[in-house]
Formats: structure tokens, C-alpha cells, sequence
């Protein structure tokens, strides 16, 4: 049995810890590990693969391998990037409105209800709609609606500490906020937060990926894997395996992240916030 | 109990309208400006001046929205900018289509979910219990699109069952529609099924853990009886809510699987308006799909109300 920070790590969980690992690896060093540039012509189109080109070529003769290793780039480092903006936004807001408490809760409560109450795809497409496709925009876009989640866990994981004799405690003692919260609630809020990280990066990957498959997300001639899926697709009349390389790469990172996170939550009490 | 409902259903119909104001205020508030967005290149100050005139962009936004929202309320939709078709013409029979995608699915997967989650539940923790488990632990992590190619790739594809594309027209009769919408359907309700199952199981077996099913047992009844006639009626109202969350994102995750099935429904017409920065087109659909989210929702409290008697005394 594999132990981490003195837990044992279950076999699911630890199948998912090597794909993260993985993935990571590929899109931190894809421009080393990648044998073709992501945009350059290197044969013709969807030649069959053999040793040079591992995975064949695609729609204009660009190396499906190489390609994908930059999608992940592109594909994680956007996700991860719009889940920690919504994070920031989220528990800062939460966090807010559980300390805060009267208007300010009631207020910020009631709106995130409100957008809670509308499908996430919808006001997105909304919103780019009147912005265009831009990559900032898309991020800024996704990491507010999805900062609304993260605001629920935040505020009520805030609530339930902060009834918490030892926070009492640190009031009576004269801590300032500051100190309350980041000394005596984040700490205890830590573990579910990270759990539902996890889950909120998937979400966003898939989310992401969704977009840029309905050609309103990342733009080519960029690599991203939903855009991938996109550019490939015509060829699946011609059984050919290109649109599952990157839909199953999409596929594996968020069975691999489900794994982990279903550990983390199994690891801490349950019963925290509504997961999904 | 009347009361209690009527209270939920004005709630809904705020809901409604608060999503109108927000979808009209997504369109207005934001710092991108449409008349630019739409002229791109040749965005000109006198061009954007004149365009915005066109779009009656220069009136102030409470006014637009009021009569945009009265007029929808009417049936009209506004014109669409790309084809100056009304977009109320333009969008029924895409609703009609999307609705009847949604409902083969939920006539399918509902049943399916619930007969799945009741035998996970009852044979829980054998063989059949974690495979199903497993199974519907890839459905809900594999992306829509990757479910639809592979349904494609070797139904269609490979064996030639069912055709790849579902390009319904309005002459089709209704087994052939069935035939053209069997791929989708079937992506759709390989996707709901999980979540729909696993919370069955979850709510019958968390009712299970109470004293009158322990009572039920002592009295000699059968493993299935118990299940079936004592733990499922009392679990249902979670199950309603997850089945109608799940109807609701049949609505809207069809969006994916139309694309995938170039099936002309709703959602195509919603991503198509968005890349064309058809701004009627989106706002209608965008309120469409919110009515639709809000009220299937808005069935799930009402249902959850009326299934547990304890919860029809207002609190």
C-alpha cells in the first residue's frame, strides 16, 4: 500500500494521482517533450501513424501527438487558471458573508441564488456572445459563474466553524478578522476546499472543452482539445481513431481528478457542502 | 398546502423575470459593445453610430428591456439580425425539435435510472451493485461528445445500425424520427443515467438506515418488498429533484449532443446566434432555456411537496 502525508492511498486514488502527475508533466514540458511544433504542416493530411508520427496527422498535416501535448497546455492551464480566479472570488465572497452577516450576507446571498437559479452554459453564451471569443474574457466569463459555487461551500463551511467554540475563543481573546479568518477558519475549511478544487476543475476543463467543441472557445490555430475534438470529427465517418485521442485525453484527466477528489472527500468527514 | 404552493410559484415566476433582467442585463451592462462586435472591421465612429441607431441601441435600457419583455411575453421575439427573419418563426420548430429529444430521453432514462438505482439498492454491495457503480462513475466523468462519436463510431460507423446524423425534417413520420434521434437520445441517457441512479440508491438506502424498515424486516418481509413498498415511496422526493435537475440539463446539455448529431434543434441555433453576435436569437434562447431550467426546478419543490406530507404544513 503507497502512503502520502500518512494516509494510505486506495488504488483508484492512486491511478488518479499518476494521470494529474502526467498530464502536468505533458503540458508543463510539451514544447521540450512535443516532437513537432503545434501549428506546422509536416506531411499530409490524416497520414496514417507510424514511427515518426506516433498518433498520424491531422485535417492540414500537423502531428496529432504534438498537438495534443500542447492542447493540454492550453486545456489545463486554462481551466486551472479560471478555478483558482473563482476561487479567490468564491471563498473571499463566502467568507465575507458568513462573517459579515445581515445585508451583506442577505444581499450576496440572494444573488448567487439568482444566477444559481440560471443554467451556467446559457449565461455564458450570453456573455460571450456580446464579447466575442476572446481567451480573457472566456476565462473571466467562466471563473465568476463558477466562483458562485465555490461562494456556497465557502459561506457555509464559514458558518459552521465560525459557531465553533475555539473561533469564539479567538474573538473573546480580541483577534482581529483577519486573524479569525485566516488563522482559525481557513485552516479548518482547507479540506473540503480542496476537495471541491478537484470538482471544480473538472467542471471548468469540461466546461472549457464544451465551448471550444461548439467553436466558441479557445480559436484556432491554437491546440486545445475540445477544439480538437472539433477539427476532427468529420473523419469518424472514415473510422478513423483522431477525434478519440483528444476526447479520451479530456475523458481520462476527469475520471483521474473524480478518483482523487472521491478520496479526499472520503478521507475528511463527509457531509460538507453539496459536492457537485 | 395551496398556500405553500402558490408561494413557490411566485417565487418561480420572480425567478423568471429576474433571469429576463439578468440575461437583458449580460447584453447591456457589459463593456463589450454590440454595434462594434457586429461590424467588426469596418467599425468605423459613423458606422457604430448608424448601427446602434439601427439596433435602437441608443435609447436608454430600461426602456428596451420593457419592451423587450412585453413583447415576449406576446410571442414576439424581435428580428434576427442575420437573416431579419422574426425570431419567433424562426425558433418553434428548433423548440419542438429539442423537446422532442428531451422527451424520448426522459421516457427512457427516468425508468431506466430508477429501476437501476432500486436494484443497486436492493443487491447493495454485490457484484451487480459495483459494477453499475463503476460504470456510472466513467459516465459522469467522460464528456457528451466523446459518449456520441464512440455511440457513432461503432453503432453507425461499424454496424451500421442506427444513421449518424439526425437530421430531422418536418416531413419525417414518427418512427422515422425515432430511428434519426436514437443516437442522441441514447447519449443523452447514458449521461443522465448515472446521476439519476446513484442518488436512487443513495436516498433508498439512506431511508433503509431507519428504525420502521428495520421494523419491516423483523416482520419477515422480503428484502424486495421492503424496498419496493417501504424505503422507495419515502425516497422519493430527493429522487423527484434529481430527476428534474437531470430533465433540466437534458434541455440544456443538448446543446453538445446536437452539435455532435448536427441535429437542427434549439442549441444549435443558440451557438450559431452566438458566434453571428445575433443578439435577438441569443436572448431569446437564452430566456427559453432559463424558463425551461426554472420551471422544471420549480416542478421538483412542487413535487418534493407534494410526495412527503410532512412538508406540506408551511413551517
Amino acid at each position: 500500500m503507497v502512503k502520502l502525508f500518512g494516509q494510505r492511498v486506495p488504488l483508484p486514488a492512486l491511478i488518479g494521482l499518476l494521470i494529474i502527475v502526467a498530464n502536468l508533466l505533458a503540458a508543463a514540458f510539451a514544447p521540450w517533450i512535443a516532437p513537432f511544433p503545434e501549428a506546422d504542416v509536416v506531411g499530409d493530411a490524416w497520414a496514417e501513424a507510424d514511427a515518426t508520427y506516433w498518433l498520424g496527422l491531422d485535417n492540414l498535416g500537423r502531428d496529432i501527438f504534438s498537438r495534443l501535448l500542447y492542447g493540454a497546455r492550453m486545456s489545463i492551464g486554462l481551466s486551472l487558471l479560471i478555478t483558482v480566479l473563482s476561487f479567490t472570488i468564491g471563498v473571499i465572497g463566502g467568507f465575507t458573508a458568513a462573517i459579515g452577516k445581515g445585508w451583506i450576507d442577505a444581499a450576496l446571498s440572494r444573488f448567487v441564488d439568482l444566477i444559481l437559479a440560471m443554467p451556467t452554459l446559457i449565461f455564458a453564451f450570453v456573455v460571450l456572445s456580446v464579447m466575442g471569443t476572446d481567451l480573457a474574457v472566456l476565462v473571466v466569463t467562466l471563473a465568476c459563474l463558477d466562483s458562485v459555487k465555490v461562494f456556497r461551500l465557502a459561506r457555509a463551511l464559514a458558518v459552521n466553524i465560525g459557531a465553533l467554540e475555539y473561533v469564539e475563543v479567538a474573538r473573546v481573546r480580541g483577534e482581529g478578522l483577519w486573524w479569525v479568518i485566516t488563522r482559525e477558519i481557513l485552516p479548518n475549511a482547507l479540506a473540503p476546499l480542496i476537495a471541491e478544487f478537484g470538482l471544480r476543475f473538472t467542471f471548468a476543463f469540461l466546461f472549457v472543452a464544451a465551448l471550444s467543441f461548439l467553436g466558441l472557445g479557445v480559436q484556432p490555430p491554437a491546440a486545445d482539445w475540445g477544439s480538437m475534438v472539433r477539427d476532427y470529427r468529420d473523419v469518424i465517418a472514415l473510422d478513423s481513431p483522431a477525434p478519440f485521442y483528444p476526447a479520451g485525453a479530456i475523458a481520462l484527466l476527469t475520471i483521474g481528478v473524480n478518483f482523487v477528489v472521491d478520496w479526499l472527500l472520503a478521507l475528511h468527514a463527509r457531509g460538507y457542502g453539496e459536492g457537485a | 398546502m395551496l398556500r405553500l404552493v402558490m408561494l413557490r410559484l411566485a417565487f418561480g415566476a420572480m425567478t423568471v423575470l429576474a433571469a429576463s433582467v439578468l440575461i437583458f442585463a449580460g447584453t447591456e451592462l457589459l463593456p463589450g459593445d454590440l454595434a462594434t462586435a457586429i461590424l467588426q472591421n469596418s467599425a468605423t465612429p459613423e458606422n457604430v453610430a448608424e448601427m446602434r441607431a439601427q439596433l435602437g441601441l441608443d435609447r436608454p435600457a430600461p426602456v428596451r428591456y420593457a419592451e423587450w419583455i412585453s413583447h415576449a411575453a406576446q410571442g414576439d421575439l424581435g428580428i434576427s439580425l442575420s437573416n431579419q427573419h422574426p425570431v419567433a418563426e424562426e425558433l418553434a420548430p428548433r423548440l419542438r425539435n429539442s423537446f422532442f429529444l428531451a422527451a424520448f430521453a426522459a421516457c427512457v432514462s427516468v425508468p431506466l435510472a430508477v429501476l437501476l438505482g432500486l436494484l443497486a439498492a436492493i443487491y447493495q454491495n454485490s457484484w451487480y451493485d459495483r459494477a453499475v457503480n463503476f460504470i456510472t462513475l466513467l459516465t459522469i466523468s467522460v464528456p457528451e461528445y466523446l459518449v456520441g462519436y464512440l455511440l457513432v463510431k461503432y453503432l453507425s460507423v461499424r454496424w451500421g445500425l442506427f444513421p449518424s446524423l439526425a437530421n430531422v425534417a418536418p416531413e419525417n413520420t414518427l418512427l422515422e424520427r425515432l430511428d434519426l434521434t436514437f443516437l442522441p437520445m441514447l447519449t443523452l441517457v447514458l449521461v443522465v443515467v448515472a446521476h439519476m441512479m446513484r442518488m436512487t440508491r443513495a436516498s433508498v438506502l439512506n431511508i433503509m438506515a431507519s428504525p420502521y424498515i428495520e421494523m419491516a424486516f423483523l416482520k419477515g418481509l422480503t428484502k424486495s418488498r421492503v424496498v419496493v413498498r417501504h424505503a422507495f415511496p419515502n425516497a422519493l422526493a430527493p429522487i423527484i429533484s434529481v430527476i428534474a435537475l437531470n430533465l433540466a440539463y437534458l434541455i440544456v446539455g443538448v446543446v453538445v449532443v446536437e452539435a455532435v448529431f448536427v441535429y437542427p434543434g434549439l442549441g444549435q441555433l443558440l451557438v450559431d446566434a452566438v458566434a453571428k453576435h445575433d443578439l435577438p436569437v441569443v436572448q431569446a434562447c437564452g430566456l427559453i432555456f432559463a424558463c425551461v431550467f426554472i420551471l422544471l426546478n420549480l416542478l421538483a419543490d412542487i413535487m418534493a411537496i407534494l410526495s412527503n406530507p410532512r412538508l406540506r404544513r408551511a413551517r
